[in-house]
């Protein structure tokens, strides 16, 4: 696979140097010391007495303090960020608990503590959410066999500008230069990416390699292998294609939901493509009229035929 | 146009729907002259087959005149005017599968090859009007349909033999035909058939053609063994005979050398415990499909004989005799039929008058009609074996 570099050229940026992660992290040492040392003193300026269980519990919320302040300063990673995201909702639960029982004793600190909690809150929010890095890097196979010699199928694979008749998100394919092709295609919930791409190995009979050059929307790498079957029954296709997907784990979830799952549309792509290559075009039905859509098997349109407004609509 | 279309289970109806048209280049349309009700279309009507949905247009039995055709119709395979009978599978004649036969199970006809890939393991050929696993294609009981790659599926009829005479070509002569062929019948054979309905009719009438030295028809609905009588065969009504000792004693103990299921999933049986012990497991879905026939011709079938299935099944089933099947050597063999594979010979042997699919007609009706004669063929009234219905 010829993927290499297509992680190790995204600029990762180091939460080592990152002024607001270390100083979270500071913060986190700067609170936790004097919980853990004095926690009576700290439960008086947060306006609540000083009983056994509150100091226990400026005792513990110390010690998270000072793991969190650890890890950030020590090996800074996002998921620190998330704990101290974590902290917080349980520091304002406290908190709440202690506005709630409150005695009156002292109640506009405990008020003025809350707020600024919250406000922490949302720094770490914000510092987690942006130091995330939001995209999965996925890799895909999928394969087929189709009836002819595998020179034929990669001859017909190699005319880059009629893969959108098969790979259903493809909108445009465009050769710019030797080696080199400019892309455009529909990505989940109706948005469009594109990127410039360039053949890292042809093989002609065997085997297409490609990657996106710099700048690509989703970086992403793929190749294709065409491998005569066994007794001559064809061509084996064998895709893989490694890319990052953005949205990260949720955007992964998400997408799958709604049937955007990405192993479902390679396998339609070659499903179709095997369609186009041995019958001369995607078949269509009354109830798939876009063809083979993993996402629209059932339920779909009756099997009845189309009004005109349907077909309009299915060829949009 | 008029359509016979699916409502609910147990309910089918006809109604307006948009008349069809040319979504694929090589599709033709044809002006429907004759189409038929197939017993398959009542598991369809009983709710057994999944994915089926309201308004889905019924029908895999057409024929009819082309009054159109795609742009990438080949002119010299089909034209507007040619009379054509609508094979039920539709095949690509391309990939592998069709290369080597096996049309019914084409790798590039099925649009909705996931679902069918989910139930079945691998995927099966798109068929007309028998639900959205195999497709979600349009039916043929209908006055217009649209023939998929029509120049490799639809098969035309230059002589003048009439409608009747053909129409089966579509499906269940060739579906009988397959049933005996796989039987692989050699001299001196005896050939069971479970089920005398019209599909049945037809393998004991090839088996007959093929060979079999005597053939065995097994029902329980008396003018239908009549129907098998008329034609000679021997018959068995399960109600009040026992098939094993029965087929034994037709076979000097031997039992059938060859056994063809065509029956499938909605079998009834003669014991009422039996018949209430599916019927109970295939309400709660802990079977989809009743095998009683399939049971018996694996119980009956001499050592060494061949299972030939043609009755449908859709999903799955329990006590099977897996003991009797293995201990005993036999041979299971099955498939949807490979139509496009035995059209063109049976229209041969339909010419030469060696086989005369006419004979299982029993009702003529205008498609307006459609649900009434789904009524009568599933509750086997007034004698129904086969509706022709005339758009």
């Amino acid at each position: 696979m010829t993927t290499d570099g297509l992680h190790g050229e995204r600029p990762t940026a180091s939460l080592r140097h990152d002024p607001l992660t270390r100083g979270l992290g500071w913060a986190s040492a700067a609170l936790g010391a004097p919980q853990i040392i004095r926690p009576g003193a700290v439960a008086r300026v947060l306006g609540v007495d000083d009983a056994p269980r509150h100091r226990l519990a400026s005792a513990v919320v110390g010690a998270r303090e000072m793991v969190a302040a650890a890890g950030l300063l020590g090996r800074p990673r996002p998921v620190w960020l998330w704990a101290r995201v974590g902290g917080d909702a349980m520091d304002l639960t406290l908190l709440g608990r202690a506005l709630k029982h409150h005695d009156g004793r002292g109640q506009r600190r405990t008020e003025f503590a809350t707020v600024a909690t919250a406000l922490i809150t949302l720094t770490d929010l914000y510092a987690a959410l942006t130091r995330t890095r939001r995209s999965t890097p996925m890799e895909l196979t999928s394969t087929t066999t189709v009836s002819g010699s595998p020179n034929e199928v990669y001859e017909f694979w190699s005319r880059l500008e009629q893969l959108p008749t098969f790979m259903a998100h493809l909108e445009e394919v465009r050769v710019t230069g030797a080696g080199r092709s400019h892309w455009r295609a529909a990505a989940p919930f109706g948005r469009d990416v594109e990127w410039d791409a360039e053949t890292i190995q042809d093989i002609p009979g065997q085997r297409l390699a490609w990657r996106s050059a710099d700048g690509a929307d989703i970086p992403n790498a793929g190749e294709v292998r065409f491998v005569p079957a066994p007794g001559g029954r064809g061509t084996e296709v064998h895709v893989r294609l490694a890319y990052d997907l953005p949205g990260g784990a949720l955007g992964k979830a998400v997408a799958k939901y709604f049937g955007e799952e990405p192993t479902q549309q390679l396998d339609d792509d070659l499903r179709r493509f095997k369609q186009v290559f041995e019958v001369g075009e995607v078949i269509r039905s009354d109830g798939a009229p876009k063809g083979k859509q993993a996402r629209e098997e059932f339920p779909q349109h009756p099997a009845r035929p189309l009004s005109a407004d349907e077909r309009k609509e299915a060829a949009a | 146009m008029k359509a016979n279309c699916w409502i609910s289970p147990n309910k089918v109806d006809v109604t307006d729907v948009p008349d069809p048209t040319i979504l694929n280049s090589r599709d033709a349309i044809v002006k429907v002259t004759s189409t038929a009700i197939c017993g398959s279309d009542l598991h369809l009507l009983d709710g057994y087959v999944p994915t089926m949905q309201k308004g889905d247009v019924m029908g895999h039995e057409s024929m009819g005149e082309v009054v159109e055709v795609g742009s990438g119709v080949d002119g010299d395979k089909l034209r507007v005017g040619d009379r054509v009978v609508v094979p039920f599978p539709i095949g690509c004649g391309a990939c592998s599968a069709c290369r080597n036969g096996l049309w019914s199970c084409c790798e590039n006809t099925n649009p909705n090859a996931g679902v069918a890939e989910k139930m079945f393991g691998h995927p099966v050929a798109g068929i007309y009007g028998y639900s959205h696993l195999t497709g979600g294609f349009a039916g043929g009981q209908a006055e217009y349909a649209r023939v998929v790659l029509a120049d490799v599926n639809a098969l035309k009829i230059e002589s003048d033999l009439t409608d009747e005479q053909v129409l089966f070509l579509s499906d269940i002569l060739p579906t009988g035909y397959m049933g005996a062929d796989m039987c692989n019948i050699t001299d001196g054979d005896v050939v069971a058939v479970w089920g005398a309905g019209p599909v049945g009719q037809f393998a004991m009438d090839s088996a007959r053609v093929l060979g079999a030295a005597k053939v065995i028809a097994i029902d329980d609905i008396a003018y239908r063994l009549e129907m098998a009588a008329g034609q000679s065969y021997e018959t068995i009504n399960y109600s009040d005979t026992d098939v094993r000792s029965t087929l034994l004693e037709l076979t000097g103990g031997r039992g059938p050398d060859k056994c063809i299921d065509a029956v499938g999933l909605e079998a009834t049986h003669g014991a009422a415990h039996v018949q209430l012990y599916d019927r109970a497991k295939q309400a709660i879905r802990a079977e989809t499909d009743r095998p009683h026939a399939l049971r018996q011709a694996i119980m009956s079938c001499r050592s060494g004989g061949i299972v030939s299935v043609i009755g449908v099944y859709g999903g799955f089933i329990d006590k099977f005799p897996a003991g009797s099947w293995m201990n005993r050597s036999l041979t299971l063999k099955t498939g949807q039929c490979h139509v496009q594979r035995y059209m063109r010979p049976l229209l041969e042997r339909i010419e030469q008058g060696e086989l005369d699919p006419t004979r299982v007609i029993t009702h003529r009706l205008p498609l307006a009609q459609a649900p009434h004669g789904y009524d009568i063929f599933k509750h086997k009234q007034d004698h129904c074996e086969k509706v022709v219905l005339k758009p």
